[in-house]
């Protein structure tokens, strides 16, 4: 007991203060994608064209015909930072920010205009008042009022390489400490009010995901953590997956990543139900 | 003697034609006389051989005794023939897969299941009798981790067998590598298995290197061997953390848990990532590794050091982890040998084979490391191999970092893409082997005619292991699961592939 006592006072306090006092990830750490304007770079067609080329997973692409805009999908990267290495950090440069996540598809795409374009997203982008975005955005008020002082989730591991999940549990040991924010990772999916998914989803876990999907009460929400589970990462061109969390289920919350940061999975949820 | 077998170094590009091309009647006899000579599989699987244009069975052995030779075997494939399984368990896997990919039928095999396909099909043993009831677990988890299922046959709480069905991780990873284009290989190969991402690509980049003849300096092997080493430590300190947490001994646990980070987050100044995702090219790093950044492993790990060795203290003195470690999950070093097992599972039972000190490559030899072994084959031997080799990997950084002296920079190469530049050797073989924190990680490439490669073979070290966890549960009770499972922590995404 006296060991254990000891043990405890030599340890000492070790939470961190995220997200009332900020961190900064070392700069080699390759977080939110920041991409040059064009028309500023002057740069050739040529060594852009390259640059995209580069892209193992075809996450980056012109946009726009009259002002050409280059565009960067965080959903199909894999951060591996080759257009970066490619362009000499001209046209792509992975910052150290840690903050991505959002909550529709199409915010996770950066673009030269913009790179800012998906931060802070779940609420304000009401200029595009379609009826999608309308139900969308009921639903994400539904879920902030049910879910934002207490989140269960269920953690399903769909075909990944376990990378994510490594970095999901992490969120458990006492410097995160999930645990104070009122979000829980829990056994059953019966216990919980939303799915926590990884990985690509191989073929042999569709039912697996489904049935755990189903065992969840409504109103529930999906999360997809990693590229494999938002567009396949890089299993994605493989006939043994079904390429994303999206060709199965509604998802509700996307973060970007292979694998996300603990602290970028982190940032995501509690951005998400705005309790930054 | 090895009439035949052909002793090849890992690592080392072999040409098909200097391999004796045996006769399968040939090959089976010399095979069961090695294997009777103590000799255990590393790699055995099929590929279409572009020389003769056959089907060619592809054996590679390792044996005591042989210095650090591998064997390698060559073999016309038939459609069937007699189970090396029936007499040596060491083939059981490989030959399901065999089964399964090729269609090679090894008569009398035991149980020939499904490996990773069709698994809504497999058929599961089933055990009659009035008090023997069925638990089925998995394939969802109640902790956050990979897939897969046991089917305990029970009698109350006693195990009377255990069954392991695995393949929900199944992504396909090698036809997919061998429709990608080289620039996608590294993401792949580092998604084999996350927590083995610097060994997988370890064993990929020596593959590459060695077809396509680039030279690595000494620098560069002391770097990778230092990100290997901090994968392992973080994978051994996580795990000693979630062994404690599985016998409810939380101060370990959260200890542990977050010393884990800690090296998770010097793989990320080396790399840019936790895992080390995206560092090692062939023949290049892809990151420079600044002397700050040295500074700042080293400073870490001397801080380290005695934060562990006092948490290892308190975890192996308190008696209730005392008792919930010993004699638990016994795997007596007969069955580990018969088995064929590898890594802490094999070491935890006596066995004295590491493959850093057995076939040493990168900067293994320099360092003289010790075999860790423990002779109980318990949870106990399986969490003190991890913590004396937690010790020894910090003491092997402190190492490296002093071998490394001023840090060069010319060995950087940045982009993927100028790591293809050389042509691949035409028409040949290549095995590589290295210890992932697991145990042996093996991969095996074999070119065409035009220097192409025609098959990628990714064997994980719990290819060997998961048998041995269904093995010690037997007579034991269900309850103790969780803790076996933990002690072994095997791969679910690396065998799945």
């Amino acid at each position: 007991m006296y060991k254990v006592l000891l043990n405890r006072y030599q340890q000492g306090q070790r939470t961190s203060k995220f997200p009332k006092e900020e961190i900064i990830l070392p700069a080699i750490y390759r977080g939110r994608p920041q991409l040059s304007a064009l028309e500023q770079l002057g740069e050739t067609k040529k060594s852009t064209d390259e640059c995209i080329k580069s892209c193992p997973f075809s996450a980056l692409a012109l946009d726009g015909k009259e002002r050409p805009s280059l565009n960067l999908d965080m959903g199909k990267c894999v951060f591996c930072g080759e257009c970066e290495k490619n362009s000499g950090g001209e046209l792509v440069r992975f910052t150290n920010d840690f903050k991505m996540g959002a909550d529709q598809r199409d915010k996770l795409i950066v673009t030269s205009a913009s790179s800012t374009h998906s931060k802070k997203s779940t609420h304000g982008d009401s200029t595009n008042g379609n009826e999608l975005n309308d139900f969308l955005q009921a639903r994400s008020r539904e879920l902030k009022k049910m879910f934002s002082r207490s989140l269960q989730l269920r953690q399903v591991s769909a075909g990944g390489c376990n990378a994510c999940e490594a970095d999901i549990n992490v969120l458990n040991t006492p410097f995160f400490d999930l645990a104070r924010f009122g979000i829980q990772i829990v056994a059953s999916p019966r216990h919980a009010d939303g799915l926590l998914v990884t990985g690509p989803v191989s073929k042999n876990m569709k039912e697996a995901l489904l049935k755990s999907y189903h065992a969840v009460p409504a109103p529930k929400m999906v999360i997809a953590v990693g590229s494999c589970a938002i567009a396949g990462g890089p299993f994605h061109a493989s006939d043994e997956v079904l390429g994303g969390v999206m060709q199965l289920l509604p998802v509700d919350l996307f973060i970007p990543g292979c694998p996300p940061h603990p602290l970028t999975t982190l940032f995501a949820i509690l951005n998400y139900f705005g309790i930054l | 003697m090895n009439e035949g077998l052909l002793p090849i170094i890992p690592g080392e590009a072999i040409p098909l034609s200097k391999i004796p091309h045996l006769h399968f009647y040939d090959f089976y006899n010399e095979v069961l006389a090695q294997m009777e000579d103590g000799a255990k599989v590393v790699q055995y699987f099929a590929f279409n051989d572009p020389v003769v244009d056959r089907k060619q069975l592809l054996l590679v052995l390792r044996k005591a005794g042989m210095g650090n030779r591998l064997l390698l075997a060559l073999a016309y494939a038939t459609n069937e023939y007699l189970a090396f399984s029936v007499h040596h368990k060491k083939f059981h896997l490989f030959e399901r897969e065999l089964y399964e990919t090729e269609g090679i039928r090894p008569i009398g095999h035991p149980s020939l299941h499904p490996v990773r396909k069709q698994i809504e099909l497999y058929p599961f043993y089933c055990i009659h009798g009035h008090e023997v009831h069925e638990v089925g677990v998995g394939p969802v988890h109640a902790g956050v981790i990979e897939p897969g299922h046991f089917r305990f046959s029970a009698v109350g709480e006693r195990v009377h067998l255990l069954e392991i069905q695995l393949g929900y991780q199944h992504r396909g990873v090698e036809q997919l590598l061998l429709k990608s284009a080289t620039s996608a290989w590294p993401m792949i190969i580092e998604g084999i298995a996350g927590d083995s991402a610097v060994s997988n690509a370890l064993c990929w980049v020596q593959a590459m290197e060695a077809l396509a003849n680039i030279s690595v300096s000494r620098e560069l092997k002391i770097v990778r061997t230092l990100a290997v080493e901090l994968e392992r430590l973080s994978n051994h300190v996580g795990d000693l953390g979630a062994l404690s947490n599985d016998v409810a001994f939380l101060p370990a646990a959260a200890y542990f848990g977050r010393m884990r980070g800690e090296f998770l987050n010097l793989l990320l100044l080396l790399s840019g990532n936790r895992f080390g995702k995206g560092l090692l090219v062939p023949g290049a790093l892809r990151f420079e590794l600044s002397s700050e950044s040295a500074d700042l492993i080293r400073a870490k790990i001397d801080e380290i050091t005695p934060e562990i060795k006092s948490v290892g203290k308190l975890l192996f003195t308190t008696p209730s982890v005392q008792s919930r470690f010993e004699r638990i999950g016994v795997l007596q070093v007969e069955q580990a040998q018969e088995l064929g097992v590898v890594g802490i599972t094999a070491r935890a039972s006596g066995i004295d084979y590491d493959v850093r000190v057995d076939y040493p490559r990168e900067s293994y030899s320099e360092l003289n490391l010790p075999i860790r072994t423990q002779k109980g084959g318990d949870v106990w031997g399986r969490a003190m191999v991890r913590f004396e080799e937690i010790l020894d990997s910090l003491g092997a950084i402190k190492t490296l970092l002093g071998m490394l002296g001023r840090i060069e920079s010319s060995f950087l190469q940045p982009s993927h893409s100028n790591a293809f530049a050389n042509a691949f050797a035409p028409s040949s073989v290549i095995v590589t082997l290295n210890e992932g924190w697991r145990g042996e990680l093996s991969h095996a490439a074999v070119t065409d005619g035009a220097g192409k490669i025609i098959r990628y073979k990714i064997k994980d070290p719990s290819f060997h292991n998961w048998n041995a966890l269904a093995q010690v549960m037997r007579e034991s009770e269900i309850s103790d699961f969780p803790l076996c499972n933990k002690s072994f922590n095997l791969s679910y995404c690396g065998f799945d592939l």
